[in-house]
């Protein structure tokens, strides 16, 4: 077959067509947009204040210092405290890593039983549930304190990682929901016939064949509570503020000179988590975020 | 006779529509029952009823003397395998094969015992540890024939399993099929919607439409005495011929436009006089023949042909109905020939145009 098939088509066109220069150009430009601030940063960072005082924003700096880096790390003030970002660094991960765990535990959980074990009443639940993800959160900031401190656990860890957990549940049940609906669902069935219950189909069968998806919901969680700034200035003491609010406390402090290199420093060491998920899982991302679109 | 399955008054509805309409069925042990009808006719979901997978509104299903209406699929004592083989694609074909049998706490040496008896039936000893992703269509579908047989249970379903193969592999693993009933000599419920399956692999063939079964006979009842017309122009492929006449003379003969046909010798009732009958006839049940017989023959006008290698089959205009007529190829008459069409009237059916039923 291989030695009969004939070019068909057009030629390949040489790489200096119009349309590949305008492209190209459009494509120059817009990166230079985005990462004309990223070296600004770096640059910044990397002088001290004396060569950051001659003004000059996109020179390289003449002498290379990580003092600011370390400063942001572990010497800049907020408030009271003097042991810089570290302090909110180790708040984030207590925070991140159980909010993230316990919400895609229960959603995906939630989108299998959606999904395979409908019940009465199951397609209202899951309407009211995604009509939830459409209320504004500065509605729900107030009710919410008044049940934390209900329940005891307002100004703490866990009251924070709660609250993560339950907004995660909208779109994280309806991503699950989406990934489950594009399993075959003869499978179910098949596991059911083999004796399988609700846990030995979920854990045996559907768990090995979602990695993609729980991938998704993993960046998507990560991500999300590490950047989030407003539940946890509400809902924190400044002991136990994450990363983003400390870094909003460093950058903002009113007192003594402004640091921009401190602050750029700062400001780079809070946005390195997110930015190194996207780079491990860039691909899987896609692939799972592909995947559970393609029936809903 | 010993009932493996007996469906009694069972009715399913979906919302307002309802799927299943007082349903009966009872099946002998051993015997291979065929489930045909066309698409939404209500016979996969019948299937999954059986096996415990769709929650019946009314109605009672009993398996082998005993009541599991309510049960479990996994406590009915069937194997069920799929269209799209639903085979566990994280497991290898071994761990497809035990699955079942780890969740029912089966010793490990039965487990083997069973897994072994299985693939050398089936014939899928050198795939046992691959991955469903490495194997043909036809290798998936023995496996998944296998998962149903290590259960060593005393009823199969089948939900349409040769669907998704070629048409070559279908016709190898329909005789297999029909092998392995014959060998095990279980219960086997088969949905198709294929009639050669049916007809070749049935012991009996449930016809359903609309959540119904029209009727429950063995392939050569359904082919030669169809209930009514749906039945008859179901099955058979190509499809029953249908002249609208009417019977007269006291159900002696059927006038179809100004022919008068002889009904001595037809195989069903007594037909009064209808004013609207329908004559159906088979097309390898007519013969063209160049001269007329009073009382046995019609005229028509030879239109065109479809050669089917063998056989062609002739289409030709009777009192301006569509009639076709199976004749072997080389004696397939010229377009545009005045011939008489010889009728069989022993293996005709006579319908009510208004009830639809055969009389």
């Amino acid at each position: 077959m291989a030695d009969t098939v004939t070019p068909r088509g057009k030629r390949p066109q040489s790489r200096f067509t119009t349309n590949n220069i305008v492209l190209y150009g459009i494509l120059g430009v817009m990166s230079i947009y985005y990462l004309l601030p990223l070296y600004v940063m770096v640059m910044t960072s990397l002088k001290d204040m004396v060569e950051i005082r001659v003004g000059n924003i996109f020179a390289p700096p003449v002498e290379v210092t990580f003092q600011p880096w370390i400063k942001a790390w572990s010497q800049a003030c907020t408030g009271l405290n003097c042991d810089g970002l570290s302090r909110g660094f180790w708040n984030s991960v207590m925070i991140t890593v159980p909010s993230v765990i316990i919400s895609i535990i229960v959603a995906s959980v939630n989108g299998y039983a959606l999904v395979n074990w409908k019940f009465k009443g199951s397609e209202v639940f899951f309407t009211i549930l995604i009509f939830g993800s459409f209320i504004p959160y500065q509605i729900m900031l107030y009710p919410i304190v008044i049940i934390l401190r209900e329940l005891g656990i307002y100004g703490t860890l866990s009251g924070l990682i709660l609250v993560h957990t339950i907004f995660g549940m909208p779109i994280l049940t309806l991503l699950f929901r989406n990934y489950f609906s594009s399993l075959p669902e003869e499978l179910f069935k098949a596991a059911r016939v083999d004796g399988a219950g609700f846990w030995g189909i979920y854990f045996q069968i559907m768990l090995p064949m979602s990695m993609p998806i729980f991938v998704v919901a993993l960046i998507l969680q990560i991500t999300g509570i590490w950047n989030d700034f407003l539940f946890g200035v509400v809902f924190t003491k400044p002991e136990i503020y994450p990363m983003t609010v400390q870094l909003n406390n460093i950058v903002n402090s009113v007192q003594g000179v402004k640091e921009y290199n401190v602050n750029m420093a700062a400001t780079m060491l809070t946005g390195l988590v997110p930015l190194i998920v996207y780079f491990v899982s860039g691909k899987l991302f896609v692939r799972g975020i592909a995947a559970g679109a393609v029936k809903g | 006779m010993t009932h493996s399955i007996q469906v009694k008054d069972l009715k399913l509805d979906f919302g307002s529509v309802s799927v299943l309409k007082n349903l009966n069925l009872d099946v002998a042990e051993g015997e291979f029952i065929v489930l045909l009808g066309p698409s939404g006719c209500g016979k996969s979901t019948l299937l999954n009823c059986l096996a415990g997978l769709l929650d019946i509104t009314d109605g009672e299903i009993w398996i082998k003397n005993k009541n599991v209406t309510w049960s479990e699929p996994s406590d009915r004592g069937i194997g069920m395998v799929f269209q799209s083989y639903a085979l566990y694609p994280q497991m290898t074909v071994r761990g497809n094969l035990s699955f079942g049998l780890k969740n029912a706490k089966v010793p490990k040496d039965e487990i083997d015992r069973r897994i072994a008896r299985a693939s050398e039936i089936l014939q899928i000893q050198p795939l046992l540890d691959r991955k469903p992703a490495a194997l043909s269509g036809g290798q998936r579908q023995r496996v998944a024939i296998g998962r149903a047989l290590v259960r060593d249970v005393d009823v199969f379903l089948f939900d349409e399993p040769l669907s998704n193969l070629d048409a070559k592999l279908r016709a190898e693993l329909r005789v297999e099929i029909k092998r392995l009933h014959s060998r095990l000599n279980n219960t086997m419920i088969y949905v198709t919607h294929d009639q050669i399956e049916a007809l070749t692999l049935a012991d009996r063939i449930a016809i359903m439409r609309g959540g119904i079964i029209q009727q429950l006979a063995a392939p050569q009842e359904i082919y030669n005495r169809p209930v009514n017309l749906f039945v008859a122009g179901f099955i058979g492929s190509p499809a029953m011929n249908f002249l609208k006449g009417a019977t007269v003379d006291n159900g002696r003969a059927i006038q179809v436009g100004d022919v008068k046909l002889d009904l001595a010798g037809y195989d069903g009732g007594q037909p009064t006089d209808r004013p609207q009958a329908i004559l159906g006839l088979r097309p390898e049940h007519l013969t063209i023949q160049d001269h007329a017989e009073a009382g046995h023959t019609i005229p028509a006008l030879v239109e065109l042909d479809e050669p089917m290698g063998a056989d062609a089959l002739v289409w030709l205009q009777v009192m301006g109905q569509q009639v076709s007529v199976r004749v072997p190829f080389e004696r397939r008459p010229v377009k545009g020939a005045q011939v008489h069409l010889k009728v069989d009237i022993s293996k005709a059916s006579i319908f009510d145009a208004t009830t639809e039923l055969r009389v």
